[in-house]
C-alpha cells in the first residue's frame, strides 16, 4: 500500500526512468552529457526535453559515445559544474576507463545507471553484470528496489557525492524498474533544492584567479598515496551515506540505511539480495512468516562502500543464508556479492551461518516468487541439517545440460 | 600578422623547467600558443602524451593556467565538458570572466585513438581550439607508427627490415577531415615560423566556434636528428611542400607560405634517421613514390586555394 509519508509530497504514476529524470529536473545540474542506450535512453531523452523547453537551466551535451559522455562529465565537474550522466550496460563498459579517472580525481559526478546485461551475446534486458563490473572503480554504488527508492536515491546521491568527493551511481533494474509504472511520491522542487543545497567546489578549473593543474602524472613517489586516499574516502563515505539518509528522513520522512533488514532480527533463514528482487522476496517472506517459518531478508542498498561489518552483524544469528547474485563473476568460484558477504562474515569472526550462492535472472530471465520459495525451502533443509550446503554456485531457472 | 614587439609584452605562461627533451617541438608549440593568447584567460586540456607527462610531474607543473588531463583519446570530449560548464555557469552569472579553451593532443591521440571524440566535439560546435602537435608517431610510447606517420618512415611498429621498408601506407590527411567538418577555422602550421603559427592561433581563438590547427612538430628522438635542427627540419618540410602551411577560413583555402623554390623531398628526408634506409639504392623507387605523392598533394592544394575556391 502506498502511504504518503511527507505532507507536501505528490503521488504520481511514473516509470523508473521518468522518475529519475524528474529527480534530475529538480536537482537541475549545470551540465548533463550523455549518449543514448537502452534501457536508460529515456532518462536523458526526457531531460533533454526539459532543456529544450527551458524548464531547467542545465546545458545538455549530446555526445558521440559513452566514453565521451563520461569524459565530458568529468571535464564539466572539474570545471566546477554540478555534472550528471546516465547509462547502462555496454555504455557503462565503454566508460570503464573514465570511471576510474572520475573517482581518482575525486569528482562528485552523479550517474543514473540502469542495470542491463553485458554482451556477448547481446541482450538488452536487466541483470547487474554492468555495475558489478564497475564495482572496483571507486564509485559509490546505490541500488534501488523500486521507483520510489530510485527517486529518493538520486536526491541523496547528489549530496553524498559532493560531501564524499566521490562519484556516485544510482541503479535501477533494467525494464523491471526503468519501464515499469508505479506510484511514486515526489517532493516539491523547492524542498529538493533546499535539501541538496548549492554546489560550491573548493577548487575548479574555471576559477582563473586560482589556476591549477589537475590530472598530473603521478610516479612512484605519489601515486600510491593518492590511491590510498581514494580507498580511505570510500571507507569514510559510509558515514556520509548514513548522515545524508538521516537528514533525508528528517526532511522527507523516508528511512534509508546501508542495508534494509526485513523480518531479519529473529530469522533463522535469510536471503541477501540487491535491487528489485528484494521486493519479490519480501512477498515470499510474508507468505512464509504466515506459515510460521522464520524467514528474513537482507537487502543491500549500498554496495560500495560495502557495509561489511553491518552485514556480518545482521546475519550473525541466521542459520542459513542464500546470497542471490544477478551477475556472475566467472571467477571459477563464486559470484561477486557472495564473495563480499562471505569475506565480511569471516573477517568479523561470524562462522555460524551456512552461506550458499545462487546466480539468477541473467539477461532478464524471470525470477518469481516460486523460485524464491524454492530457495527458502532449500535454506530450511540446510538449517535443519537434512541437506548439506553446497559450496558451488547454483543457477536458478537456467536450462543446464 | 603578429607583431613581435607587442608579443614580447605578453606573459610567458609555460614556465621553464618542464622536462621535455632538448630540441622538442611540443614545448615550442605550447609556449607560442599561450603567448598568442596574450592576456586572455585560458583553460588547457591535454591528451596523454609527452607534453602532458613532461610538464606535470606531480607535485610540479609548468602551466600557469588551469590545466586538465584525463586520458589519451578524449581531450576533445573533456574540453567539451569544460566549455559546456563554462557556458552554463556564465549564463547563470556564476562566472564573469571571458575564458577560452585550448586542447593539445599529439598525432596518436588526435589522428587515431582520439579521432572520434575530436570529430564529435567539432560537430557539436564547442568553442575550443584543438591543436594537434603532430610529430608523426606515438613518441611517448617508443616511436610507434600512427595514422600521421608518413610513408617510408621507420618506426618501432613499422620498422625498416629485410623485406619491409618502414611504414607502407600514406599518412592520413586529418586536416582535410577537419575541413570536412565545416568548422570556421582549420589550419596547418609548423614549428619554426612563429609569426605564421601565432597569427593562426590568434585567428582560431577569435572565431566563435571550433577551430583546429595541425602543427608539424619535429621530435628529435623519433625522427633521429640533432636537437639544434628542429627549426631547420620543420622549415624544410614546408619548403619541400611535404607539409604546406595553409588555412581554411570559413571554407576558403589560403596557402600561407609559398616556397620561393620548391625543394626536392629528399632535402627534408636526408637529415632524419627515420628515413635513412630509403637512401639505399634498392629503395630509390620509394623516394620516387614519396616525391610523386607530395607533388600531387601540393598541386591539389594550389588548385583549392585559387581565388574563389571553397571547401
Amino acid at each position: 500500500m502506498i502511504k504518503t509519508v511527507y505532507s507536501k509530497g505528490k503521488l504520481v504514476a511514473k516509470t523508473g526512468n521518468e522518475v529519475v529524470a524528474e529527480a534530475m529536473r529538480q536537482i537541475e545540474p549545470d551540465v548533463v552529457a550523455a549518449y543514448p542506450i537502452t534501457p536508460a535512453t529515456e532518462i536523458v531523452q526526457i531531460f533533454s526535453q526539459f532543456v529544450a523547453d527551458g524548464i531547467v537551466k542545465s546545458e545538455y551535451v549530446a555526445v558521440e559515445s559513452e566514453h565521451s559522455a563520461m569524459s565530458a562529465t568529468i571535464g564539466a565537474s572539474a570545471a566546477g559544474a554540478r555534472a550528471m550522466t546516465g547509462t547502462s550496460s555496454q555504455g557503462l563498459s565503454l566508460m570503464w576507463e573514465m570511471l576510474y579517472i572520475a573517482s581518482g580525481l575525486r569528482l562528485p559526478i552523479v550517474m543514473a545507471e540502469v542495470n542491463r546485461a553485458i554482451s556477448a551475446p547481446i541482450n538488452i534486458h536487466g541483470d547487474q553484470s554492468d555495475t558489478m563490473g564497475a564495482r572496483d572503480a571507486g564509485w559509490i554504488q546505490i541500488y534501488s528496489e523500486n521507483s520510489q527508492e530510485a527517486y529518493d536515491n538520486m536526491i541523496q546521491a547528489t549530496r553524498i557525492a559532493e560531501k564524499a568527493k566521490l562519484p556516485t551511481l544510482v541503479t535501477t533494474d533494467g525494464f523491471i524498474i526503468s519501464h515499469c509504472m508505479e506510484v511514486v511520491e515526489t517532493y516539491p522542487d523547492a524542498d529538493v533544492k533546499a535539501f541538496i543545497g548549492k554546489y560550491e567546489p573548493e577548487r575548479y578549473l574555471l576559477d582563473i584567479k586560482k589556476p591549477y593543474t589537475l590530472g598530473s602524472i603521478d610516479l612512484q613517489d605519489y601515486y600510491f598515496e593518492h590511491r590510498y586516499q581514494l580507498a580511505q574516502a570510500m571507507r569514510n563515505a559510509k558515514n556520509i551515506v548514513l548522515d545524508v539518509a538521516k537528514d533525508f528522513e528528517k526532511t522527507f520522512g523516508r528511512k534509508y540505511d546501508l542495508c534494509e533488514k526485513y523480518m531479519l532480527d529473529d530469522a533463522e533463514i535469510a536471503i541477501a539480495v540487491i535491487g528489485s528482487t528484494a521486493g519479490t522476496a519480501k512477498v515470499v517472506v510474508n507468505e512464509l512468516r504466515e506459515k510460521g517459518i522464520k524467514a528474513g531478508l537482507l537487502k543491500i542498498r549500498v554496495y560500495r562502500p560495502f557495509p561489511a561489518e553491518e552485514i556480518a552483524k545482521d546475519l550473525a544469528h541466521v542459520k542459513a543464508v542464500a546470497v542471490m547474485d544477478r551477475a556472475d563473476s566467472c571467477s571459477g568460484a563464486f559470484a561477486p556479492v557472495y564473495s563480499d558477504i562471505v569475506a565480511s562474515l569471516y573477517a568479523s569472526g561470524v562462522t555460524n551461518p551456512k552461506v550458499v550462492n545462487y546466480v539468477y535472472g541473467l539477461g532478464g530471465r524471470e525470477i518469481n516468487t516460486g523460485h524464491i520459495i524454492g530457495i527458502y525451502e532449500m535454506l530450511c533443509k540446510i538449517a535443519s541439517g537434512t541437506e548439506k550446503s553446497s559450496n558451488k554456485v547454483e543457477y536458478i531457472n537456467v536450462r543446464i545440460k | 600578422m603578429a607583431n613581435l614587439k607587442e608579443l614580447s609584452k605578453n606573459p610567458e605562461r609555460l614556465t621553464g623547467g618542464h622536462r621535455l627533451c632538448a630540441g622538442c617541438g611540443a614545448g615550442i608549440v605550447a609556449r607560442q600558443t599561450l603567448i598568442a593568447a596574450g592576456s586572455t584567460p585560458v583553460v588547457i586540456t591535454n591528451a596523454t602524451g609527452c607534453l602532458e607527462v613532461s610538464t606535470t610531474v606531480f607535485p610540479y607543473t609548468a602551466w600557469k593556467d588551469s590545466f586538465f588531463h584525463s586520458a589519451f583519446e578524449n581531450s576533445a570530449a573533456t574540453c567539451s565538458g569544460i566549455e559546456t560548464a563554462y557556458r552554463s555557469l556564465k549564463a547563470q552569472g556564476k562566472i564573469k570572466d571571458d575564458i577560452r579553451f585550448i586542447t593539445f593532443g599529439g598525432d596518436g591521440g588526435t589522428y587515431d585513438i582520439g579521432l572520434q571524440s575530436l570529430s564529435g566535439a567539432m560537430e557539436r560546435g564547442h568553442r575550443m581550439l584543438y591543436i594537434c602537435y603532430n610529430n608523426e608517431a606515438y613518441m611517448n610510447t617508443g616511436i610507434q607508427r600512427s595514422g600521421a606517420t608518413p610513408k617510408g618512415a621507420h618506426t618501432t611498429t613499422a620498422p625498416a627490415g629485410k623485406v619491409r621498408q618502414g611504414k607502407e601506407q600514406n599518412k592520413k590527411d586529418l586536416t582535410q577531415i577537419m575541413i570536412a567538418h565545416d568548422i570556421p577555422y582549420v589550419a596547418q602550421a609548423y614549428v619554426g615560423n612563429w609569426n605564421d603559427f601565432i597569427t593562426k592561433v590568434q585567428k582560431a581563438l577569435a572565431v566563435d566556434g571550433p577551430s583546429f590547427i595541425n602543427i608539424l612538430t619535429p621530435c628529435r628522438l623519433g625522427w633521429a636528428y640533432k636537437p639544434e635542427d628542429t627549426m631547420l627540419i620543420s622549415r624544410l618540410a614546408v619548403e619541400t611542400c611535404v607539409w604546406p602551411s595553409f588555412e581554411v577560413e570559413n571554407g576558403v583555402y589560403k596557402i600561407n607560405v609559398i616556397p620561393k623554390e620548391k625543394k626536392p623531398v629528399i632535402e627534408f628526408l636526408k637529415l632524419q634517421g627515420r628515413f635513412k634506409h630509403l637512401f639505399r639504392s634498392d629503395n630509390a623507387h620509394i623516394l620516387e613514390t614519396i616525391q610523386k605523392g607530395v607533388d600531387e598533394k601540393w598541386d591539389l592544394l594550389q588548385r583549392r586555394s585559387a581565388v574563389g575556391c571553397r571547401a
